[in-house]
């Protein structure tokens, strides 16, 4: 017989709340502000010169794949433009729209700030979010870390890339 | 419901009619005995039972000997699938079905397989969702007891060639001289809809239930042909032929039964109403936004199915915001179902991953209006536009049709 689900998706083996069929609807008012309002998405298009990092994470297949635009000031490198687009559920809109926030206020955060930015410091910020939607939907951590890479690589630091690709 | 608010999931689950809630509350305030009690008040009970089952019957051109009463679709399914395989075991371990059938069939098949010996062929379908009779032919073994195709699906209305199936099996078994293989359908989504007659269709088992025709929840019923042996999955009791034991649900009961009738009095109006509706709003959808993709077919579709793909975009997002807007539908988004998997009827249709996320499912019913149609395909195209905006994926056109 062969198997009728679909496989496991990536990165939410274990992470299911058994028998929990409420979900999902009770975000927090946070997450639907940010779900129905999003900030700092990209409408249109970037021209090459607006931005200087690129970011890429997940994949359709999993239900969720996130691209952001970083444009990181070479002076004091601190981001101070972040935009973004997303395929994926109200969680992964919520928590992506969020993380440009929390990565372009009070001047921008730096760039060891934005490595070190955790999920759990974006699940904290949107008042929480069902446990089963965390591993898929928050993303954007690991999309920062990925457009700095490209930052550095873009400035030719190559020494402070940390992944290789 | 509040006017603003329009219901598109009866797929799911029907409101109970009016009439029935008002003939179940009658019930229950009659005090009644129960119906294994030899008493007059325990007669009464049972008479109620009877006559419903007669009702149930006569919906479907069987014998009211020939229905048993149980808790929902999912237990027929269970009864039927599990009843049957362990009756018949000692002629044959095989057992064929289909990649799109319900949970309810799929994981008791599963159940056989993996714990009780039993060797399982899931056919699998063309693009449309449909399994084809020389398929269902080719499957079939000295050792298959029992076939289970659903007369139509679920998340997107397919209808099964039934009677074809059916007429196919009967083939089979004057050519091989056997009484095997049985067939059982689980027609939970066609009652009200599709013709039941049992003859006309060749089944031996056929499952119903009572929550997707505006009755209550709670009632099921299983349909097993005079001279077809099943095992009970169920002990403690004489009731139901020993098949479901355990009080029966008398206003359930009556309730499912007076909404059979009702829907078969509705049957050919709603059935010409509805498939207009459904029509029209799949050639607006089509019409108004870029894009989609209507899985499932454009004919041998259930009257009240719609169910569209919109690429690049992910259903729980169009979901939601179509909620705030008081529009409830339903998605085969990963994101929308407890294991986090997309609709394994949408990925069996041979489509990526993403055009089984961006699914949504419209399932009209007797409340469903035009005019609600037309508000919904008011807000739809700017919500699909906006999370559009949002998504980096760009979906092959080749999906779209």
């Amino acid at each position: 017989m062969t198997d009728y689900k679909a496989k496991e998706v990536k990165g939410t083996k274990g992470d299911i709340v058994s028998a929990d069929k409420s979900h999902s609807w009770f975000y927090s008012d946070i997450v639907k502000e940010h779900f129905f309002k999003p900030q700092n998405f990209l409408e249109g298009e970037l021209k090459e010169s607006e931005y200087n990092a690129v970011g890429r994470v997940g994949s359709p297949a999993c239900g969720d794949e996130l691209k952001i635009w970083l444009w990181i000031d070479p002076k004091d490198e601190k981001i101070k433009r972040f935009w973004w687009k997303t395929f994926g559920c109200a969680s992964a809109i919520a928590a992506t729209s969020i993380t440009s926030v929390i990565a372009t206020e009070n001047n921008g955060l730096t760039i060891d700030e934005a490595r070190n930015l955790k999920p759990q410091d974006i699940v904290k910020r949107l008042g929480g979010l069902p446990p089963r939607k965390i591993h898929c939907s928050v993303l954007a951590d690991q999309a920062l870390r990925d457009a700095i890479d490209d930052y550095y690589r873009r400035t030719e630091q190559s020494d402070k890339i940390r992944s290789i690709k | 419901m509040k006017k603003s608010q329009i219901y598109l999931d009866h797929a799911a689950v029907t409101p109970t009619r009016k009439e029935v809630v008002d003939l179940m509350r009658k019930i229950e305030n009659l005090g009644l005995g129960n119906p294994s009690s030899m008493h007059m008040k325990g007669k009464e009970a049972r008479d109620l039972i009877e006559s419903a089952r007669k009702m149930v019957a006569d919906a479907m051109d069987a014998r009211a000997d020939e229905i048993i009463f149980t808790g929902s679709g999912t237990e027929s399914d269970n009864m039927a699938i599990l009843g049957a395989a362990r009756a018949h075991k000692d002629s044959g371990r095989h057992i064929v079905s289909c990649v799109t059938e319900h949970p309810a069939v799929l994981e008791a098949l599963r159940h056989l397989e993996e714990k009780e010996g039993f060797e399982v062929t899931l056919l699998n379908v063309d693009e449309y969702g449909r399994v084809s009779i020389s398929d269902v032919e080719k499957a079939l073994r000295d050792d298959t007891i029992l076939v289970s195709i659903m007369y139509a699906n679920n998340e997107i209305g397919t209808i099964h060639p039934l009677a074809d199936i059916g007429r196919a099996i009967n083939k089979y078994k004057k050519q091989n001289k056997t009484s095997y293989p049985l067939f059982h359908t689980d027609a939970c989504q066609a009652f009200g809809y599709l013709d039941m007659r049992v003859e006309a269709l060749h089944v031996d088992l056929m499952t119903v239930n009572s929550s997707k025709i505006y009755g209550p929840k709670g009632a099921g019923a299983l349909f097993i042909k005079r001279g077809v042996k099943i095992e009970p999955i169920m002990f403690g009791g004489s009731q139901e032929r020993r098949l479901r034991p355990g009080t029966e649900n008398v206003a359930g009961i009556v309730g499912f039964a007076k909404a059979v009738e009702l829907a078969r009095s509705d049957r050919e109006r709603e059935v010409k109403r509805l498939t207009k509706l459904r029509d029209y709003f799949i050639d607006e959808v089509k019409e108004r936004v870029p894009k989609v993709r209507l899985n499932g077919h454009a004919i041998d579709r259930l009257p009240n199915n719609i169910n569209i793909s919109f690429l690049d975009v992910e259903g729980e997002a169009l979901l939601l915001y179509l909620d705030a807007r008081g529009i409830y539908a339903s998605s085969g988004s990963a994101c929308t179902s407890e294991k986090l998997d997309p609709s394994h009827v949408i990925l069996a249709l041979g489509v990526p991953f993403a055009v089984a996320h961006g699914s949504l499912r419209f399932s009209l019913g007797r409340s469903t209006t035009k005019k609600d149609l037309k508000r919904v395909l008011e807000v739809l195209p700017e919500i699909v536009e906006r999370l559009r905006k949002m998504s980096p994926v760009k979906t092959s056109i080749e999906y779209t049709n």
